[in-house]
């Protein structure tokens, strides 16, 4: 469905963010893109729709070539591909409504999104779609009175607004606490199940990706150096995506940073209550 | 514990701006010697001085008495004639300093509508009304037209640049988001941008009203019309309790501009 041959991006700066990526994705596969920072994990994806430029190199989407396509052409392709963003990119002044309905902007004329006049069917399934992330008591609310949560759902309700055929999701969940994010993992998840959709996830969250995704591909340098199921992510294979790192000692130091900050978040309870109790 | 005792008795100063003492003192030095050299070049008048004295007083003693009835008339037409003004130039200006600006920002105009932009943006702000007032009156003749168009220049100026400014500074995700999903050029604009300025245009169009209604009084002084004019016949003829009443309404008007345009702006943070 999608196919990335030999893709490379070099910014104006001199980084060169990918060096010849090859992969392919077929139709309703959901992939975890996973790789340090800077690894060009957002720059893969961003060339996926175009938002970025690729420098050489060919996307192919179903039959059509993306890196080819006028501007005209590149918009209606834009269409086909729904976005997830690790800040949300919700328009903040806007309703929760009018940003699940800007997901219909390729489609409705300038004068229909200008007079928020959307086709009847456009809002019916922007109703459904917020009853799928559990947001129909929030419709008129302006975005940024949402949670983090909340406001993701309403990115995933925008995403799915243009009846893509593939999701780019970039870090959906960086900005979320632990328990948040992995519902939002699971509902982006199950959604793609749900409608056979495609999906390309970036996550720098290991663990998070191998609960969730069915094949992971790993970035390092601008190059895929792995490219297979999550349980073959083992001591080695993280080795050469993120740099040597005894990940074992990795993991026994993220218990004891937990129970430092339990302790300390336990002391400050007990010095609220003391301070309360001296104000009383 | 003995780096600790060593450490007992060290100084720190500040590091100073200009790190050579010798030309720190000399800067000091010769920007005193300036100013007093400039302070004996105002030569001051005494005679003249008291002379204003007592002008001044008369003047004062003008608003312990304002007179807003002998120039009734006068005064009625003067204030038609720039809130007229004020209005139609407020209006005209933010309608083209909405292109101007957008056409003006880095981020998404293209490189020559953006130097174009920039130019006449630099143009209406790099002199004082009062200059474009006098070239106005010059080409158009005596009257508000000249006033008209002297304020929306001014207007275009001020608005265009500061709503350039806004569109720079947005942020970039939004805008990114509704490029994403397919939209056009003005669907990007209309969603991704619009939203993001539009209280803070709203609170500017406010703020250059009032500015606009004090620039009307001014540009009447060189000849474009307006309570400016009457306010500067009622000077040449000596007749400061006009010229107090005439002030005072001037200072009325802008309280109330003041207030209301306040009030609006918090209303559509």
């Amino acid at each position: 469905m999608l196919r990335v041959t030999d893709l490379a991006k070099r910014y104006r700066t001199g980084d060169e963010a990918l060096r010849g990526v090859t992969f392919e994705v077929p139709a309703g596969q959901v992939v975890g893109l996973i790789g340090p920072s800077g690894a060009g994990k957002s720059t893969l994806i961003r060339c996926i729709n175009r938002l970025v430029e690729p420098t050489s190199g060919a996307i192919n989407l179903g039959d059509v070539e993306i890196t080819n396509l006028s501007r005209a052409q590149l918009r209606k392709a834009r269409r086909r591909i729904g976005m997830i963003f690790q800040e949300f990119a919700l328009v903040e002044r806007l309703s929760v409504m009018e940003n699940v309905l800007s997901g219909r902007l390729g489609y409705v004329p300038f004068w229909r999104s200008f007079l928020r006049r959307f086709p009847g069917a456009d809002i019916d399934k922007a109703f459904r779609l917020l009853d799928r992330v559990g947001l129909s008591e929030h419709v008129d609310k302006r975005a940024d009175a949402l949670s983090g949560g909340q406001r993701q759902r309403v990115g995933i309700a925008r995403a799915l607004e243009q009846d893509p055929e593939l999701l780019l999701v970039d870090e959906p969940t960086a900005s979320l606490d632990p328990k948040t994010s992995r519902q939002i993992m699971r509902l982006i998840c199950e959604i793609c199940a749900e409608r056979g959709l495609a999906a390309i996830i970036n996550i720098h969250d290991v663990a998070l990706a191998q609960m969730f995704v069915f094949r992971i591909v790993g970035l390092r340098a601008g190059k895929v150096v792995y490219d297979g199921p999550p349980a073959g992510l083992d001591q080695v294979t993280l080795a050469a995506i993120y740099g040597e790192e005894d990940w074992t000692a990795l993991s026994a130091k993220h218990k004891e940073d937990a129970e430092d900050a339990a302790a300390v978040s336990a002391a400050a309870l007990v010095s609220t209550r003391a301070k309360l109790g001296v104000e009383q | 514990m003995s780096a600790v005792s060593v450490a007992a008795g060290r100084t720190w100063r500040r590091t100073p701006f200009i790190a050579n003492p010798w030309l720190r003192w000399a800067m000091y030095a010769g920007a005193l010697v300036y100013l007093v050299l400039a302070l004996g070049s105002l030569h001051v008048n005494w005679a003249r001085l008291a002379d204003g004295m007592v002008r001044g007083w008369r003047f004062i003693e003008g608003f312990m008495h304002p007179n807003f009835t002998s120039r009734a008339d006068e005064i009625a037409v003067g204030l038609q004639e720039s809130i007229a003004m004020t209005v139609c130039a407020t209006v005209v200006g933010i309608g083209l300093s909405i292109p101007i600006g957008i056409g003006a920002a880095r981020n998404i105009a293209p490189r020559p509508v953006y130097y174009l932009c920039r130019g006449i943006v630099a143009v209406a702000r790099s002199f004082q009304e009062i200059l474009y007032a006098i070239f106005f009156v010059a080409m158009f003749g005596f009257g508000t037209f000249a006033g008209f168009l002297t304020i929306s220049f001014a207007t275009v100026g001020f608005l265009g640049k500061l709503l350039a400014e806004d569109i720079e500074d947005i942020d970039e995700g939004q805008v990114e988001a509704m490029r994403a999903t397919g939209a056009s050029w003005l669907q990007v604009l209309n969603y991704g941008i619009e939203p993001q300025v539009l209280p803070r245009l709203i609170g500017l169009s406010l703020y250059r009203f009032d500015i606009n209604f004090r620039e009307s009084a001014v540009v009447g002084i060189v000849g474009a019309g307006g309570i400016g004019a009457t306010l500067n016949t009622a000077i040449n003829r000596y007749e400061y309790d006009v010229a107090a009443a005439i002030l005072m309404i001037i200072i009325l008007i802008v309280l109330v501009c003041e207030y209301a345009s306040s009030h609006v702006r918090r209303w559509v943070q």
